[in-house]
């Protein structure tokens, strides 16, 4: 005799406590799977943020793949720019099906992102005026990036888990790929070296923001329920310090300086004791009022509006072959 | 000489002066069309109509800049120069590609108000992938063992990209009225420069003598023909005889876009070319 309930029958504290439960144990929920309007909600702002940030994040480099120095670097750049654009439409692919019960479509979170309603990372709006640049956003960028997505890994919505699981592993790619753009430059001329200096001189404070604001203590209450909902584990503060452990003791083995003068590693506290970014201009710039973001934003709709036509003409194909 | 001769490596080649220079002349012609139309390739980068093509012509427009490495590594292997070097600090009287494939994309640059025109991405891609079907199946049978050899690796890819123009050009054919008309503009536009695509340059002669490739008339048969069956297929209507812009691309002549695109894509090497990037 079959005792269970329908869960369809249970009350909603009740289908909240299934659900808690079941993540607890480690299970996975897919798309199809009852979960909390709360939970849906937090998965659809950090997925399509992280997807259009992964199309927003293609711009930078763009502006150095036709530039790329030698035929071997513009092979890679060309397929590395469109690793990340894969990677954007695998992430709203995931954010499509969140957004589908809710009457939107990938439309929606176009036009949320023209109107500043959908954000993307920091990195994303800053200028990338040198080759140098491309270099240091393979590999730092995409190595905090692969910080912040590995912590997803074991994420409790099992399609953003299995989209993270490939992006992290081309990521690391990228990484190698930028590293050795930024070898190149470091074991190069002194104008070579002087480049690679100025870049990271230039995106260090954005790679601080990167991983947002520390939490001194004070976790947001997102952060908690994402860390409940078992979609991430850990705090901006803990990524950030795995991020300097990793790449500063690179960057000054290659002699390389970071604008930061009172920079230390503390042994007792075994963390390294930095200068805080300037986490004002972090919100302004998130907000779209960084240094390239309206040009890059200007750039994405406006190939998106003058390419409507193709998309008109690929849904009225569609309905006449059936 | 000629049609019995059949050339194995590039030693062999360079042991005779007039056929390594025909070798030479045409080796450059395959590159520079697929490296310069691979560039405008990639300045599409970020700006296609949706995300799902624009991961897939970026993927052919890596394909393209892949054969084209191959060419100017068959050229370094002559003792022509490093391939880095003959791609990008060469002038442009030194590039022998089809005007058609250094016509910009759209007015606009690539980074500042790109105005992109799809329709002629596609149609060029198509029309341009069609000759070069045609032209990677006559260099099969080449005098030049490794030309026919890197041929038909390259045909392999080649045809998976000709189907995807195909079902563009089906598409936007029998879609809407405007993209109707902007296929059709496009055809026009393409047309007016597609019938350098077959010209084999000053040394056509020589080219042709030695077994290299087969004749600019035979080629351009073959191309028509089959260009004009998928025209047929797609409802289009077929625009005749293919024209010629006035500068000679295969001569060394060429517009102001082609100048533009080699100061683009040979900015940061030119900084310091013995340099190690």
């Amino acid at each position: 005799m079959n005792t269970q309930l329908e869960h369809s029958d249970l009350t909603e504290d009740a289908k909240m406590e299934a659900f808690l439960a079941k993540i607890d144990r480690g299970e996975k929920i897919e798309a199809d799977d009852w979960m909390p309007d709360d939970y849906r909600n937090q998965l659809i702002k950090l997925i399509s943020m992280h997807g259009i940030s992964e199309i927003m994040g293609a711009l930078p480099e763009k502006e150095w793949v036709p530039k790329a120095p030698t035929l071997r670097r513009k092979l890679a750049i060309m397929a590395k720019v469109q690793d990340e654009m894969g990677h954007g439409q695998l992430l709203l692919r995931v954010a499509e099906d969140l957004i589908a019960p809710l009457g939107k479509t990938r439309e929606d979170i176009m036009q949320d992102l023209f109107a500043g309603r959908l954000k993307f990372h920091n990195v994303f709006h800053m200028e990338a005026p040198t080759w140098a640049d491309a270099g240091v956003i393979g590999w730092l960028v995409d190595g905090a990036a692969i910080i912040t997505q590995s912590m997803s890994l074991d994420t409790s919505y099992a399609p953003y888990a299995r989209a993270l699981h490939r992006i992290c592993a081309e990521e690391k790619f990228h990484a190698q790929h930028g590293e050795s753009i930024v070898l190149e430059l470091a074991e190069g001329t002194e104008e070579q070296r002087q480049m690679l200096q100025e870049s990271i001189t230039r995106w260090w404070p954005s790679l601080l923001m990167f991983f947002g604001p520390p939490e001194n203590g004070n976790i947001t209450s997102n952060q908690a329920s994402n860390m409940r909902y078992k979609i991430r584990s850990q705090t901006n503060e803990e990524l950030r310090q795995i991020f300097l452990k990793k790449y500063l003791p690179r960057i000054f083995h290659l002699g390389f300086t970071v604008p930061d003068e009172t920079i230390y590693f503390d042994e007792a506290e075994d963390k390294w004791i930095y200068q805080q970014p300037d986490w004002e201009e972090f919100k302004q710039i998130v907000k779209g009022k960084g240094p390239r973001s309206a040009h890059r934003l200007h750039l994405r709709e406006m190939s998106y509006e003058e390419t409507k036509w193709v998309r008109d003409a690929i849904l009225s194909y569609g309905r006449q072959v059936g | 000489m000629g049609e019995l001769l059949q050339v194995e490596t590039a030693q062999e080649a360079l042991k005779n002066q007039e056929y390594t220079q025909a070798l030479v002349d045409l080796l450059f012609q395959l590159a520079d069309d697929d490296f310069i139309l691979a560039y405008r390739g990639s300045e599409w980068l970020g700006l296609a109509p949706h995300i799902e093509e624009d991961v897939a012509f970026s993927s052919m427009a890596q394909d393209m800049m892949g054969h084209a490495v191959m060419y100017y590594e068959m050229l370094e292997e002559l003792g022509v120069g490093k391939a880095d070097d003959l791609a990008q600090l060469r002038e442009a009287s030194a590039f022998r590609n089809a005007i058609l494939v250094e016509r910009q994309n759209g007015a606009g640059g690539y980074n500042d108000d790109p105005h992109y025109d799809w329709a002629y991405a596609i149609v060029r891609s198509y029309v341009y992938g069609l000759h070069k079907k045609v032209r990677l199946e006559s260099l099969l049978k080449s005098s030049y063992s490794p030309l026919t050899l890197i041929s038909r690796k390259m045909l392999t890819e080649h045809r998976y990209h000709l189907m995807h123009w195909q079902v563009w050009l089906k598409q936007l054919a029998n879609s809407t009225p405007d993209a109707r008309a902007r296929l059709e503009a496009a055809i026009a536009k393409v047309w007016s420069d597609a019938g350098e695509l077959s010209d084999l340059g000053p040394n056509a002669a020589s080219i042709t003598g030695f077994g290299l490739i087969e004749a600019e008339a035979t080629l351009r048969e073959v191309w028509l023909k089959e260009t004009q069956a998928i025209f047929e297929a797609a409802n289009l209507s077929w625009p005749g005889e293919p024209g010629a812009a006035k500068e000679r691309g295969r001569a060394g002549e060429h517009t102001a876009d082609l100048i533009q695109a080699l100061a683009t894509l040979s900015e940061v090497y030119r900084i310091d070319p013995a340099a190690s990037w």
